[in-house]
């Protein structure tokens, strides 16, 4: 990852944080659009946790770490501690490798 | 030292202490994956937001355009900007408080903050936790580093798995209403049916798409 693709990610990072101190006498932000920003967030992380787990390039990333991010999911779902989901995903997914699977 | 004062202190640490294991986790899957320590060194310092850190190292490592690994970073980062607004009122002062605050300014911090009722408590929590969390953060990256140089092969210990599950783990949380469920399973499957045939990174922008769920409720 580029030096420069870093900046630019903290840079933006930090104009939304700054944004609120700044102008907070002149702007306010509805509950609404705070709840749109939130699902926003939700939706990427998802969506970057699939692909991830399902995905290797344009290819299908293969069954061991598929089950092990699945493995993970579950718990967390369940609430499980965090590092339980990390260990848990993966745990099966190099056991499962250990086997044979992909 | 009250004990509500108390109270929040204790949780402080043990909301560090959980982030330093993310923080750790992310430190050594990205250099198991190939990157030179000081990437993840850097973001944690300069970036310091979890999930935006680990989802473009995810990108990243995937092969994925850098531009799309930032897009998808910044994007997720769009929540901070109510943040700033809603704890403005701890973050003010002199400039160098406001810098300073607004670089603090994570899930954490303001979860605290909004939890207390007078504003000198406000400030209290919010600047414990987030000079706190800055702490242990970028520490835990460091060692994290450490660690994942002595592991450099990601597909035996399954690493490559942890990332997924890490950011399935910070999104469930704001997952508290069907329709943002709707929205992320359906964009969730949309960016997995594009990534055949789109750049690299660029499938999980797609996703947003599934943010339609949202506007059907709204119109009702």
């Amino acid at each position: 990852m580029p030096i420069a693709a870093i900046a630019i990610l903290a840079v933006v990072t930090f104009a939304f944080r700054l944004a609120g101190p700044v102008f907070r006498t002149r702007v306010t932000i509805s509950t609404q659009a705070q709840d749109f920003m939130t699902a926003v967030a939700a939706v990427l992380l998802v969506a970057v946790a699939v692909t991830s787990a399902l995905t290797q390039g344009h290819d299908f990333g293969g069954w061991a770490r598929t089950a092990g991010v699945a493995a993970g999911g579950l718990l967390a779902v369940r609430r499980a501690p965090f590092p339980v989901v990390v260990v848990t995903a993966a745990l099966v997914t190099a056991l499962l490798r250990l086997a044979g699977v992909a | 030292m009250s004990p509500s004062r108390r109270t929040t202190v204790r949780d402080i640490i043990l909301v560090c202490a959980a982030d330093a294991i993310l923080s750790v986790s992310y430190g050594a899957t990205s250099v198991a994956g190939g990157l030179p320590p000081w990437v993840p060194i850097v973001m944690s310092l300069i970036v310091f937001s979890g999930g935006a850190q680990i989802a473009a190292t995810s990108i990243v490592l995937a092969g994925g355009n850098p531009f799309a690994a930032i897009a998808a970073g910044a994007l997720l980062n769009t929540r901070l900007l109510p943040y700033g607004f809603t704890v403005a009122d701890v973050t003010g002062g002199s400039w160098f408080k406001r810098l300073a605050g607004a670089h603090l300014t994570t899930d954490e911090a303001v979860a605290f903050a909004l939890r207390q009722d007078s504003p000198e408590r406000r400030r209290y929590a919010f600047w414990t936790c987030g000079v706190a969390l800055y702490v242990s953060w970028n520490v835990a990256t460091v060692a994290g580093t450490v660690a994942g140089t002595m592991m450099n092969n990601t597909g035996t210990f399954g690493l490559d798995a942890t990332f997924p599950a890490m950011m399935l783990a910070l999104a469930l949380p704001a997952i508290t209403r069907r329709r943002v469920a709707a929205a992320a399973g359906t964009g969730a499957l949309a960016a997995v049916a594009l990534t055949p045939v789109l750049p690299v990174g660029l499938p999980v922008l797609a996703s947003l798409g599934g943010l339609a769920w949202l506007r059907r409720g709204r119109s009702r």
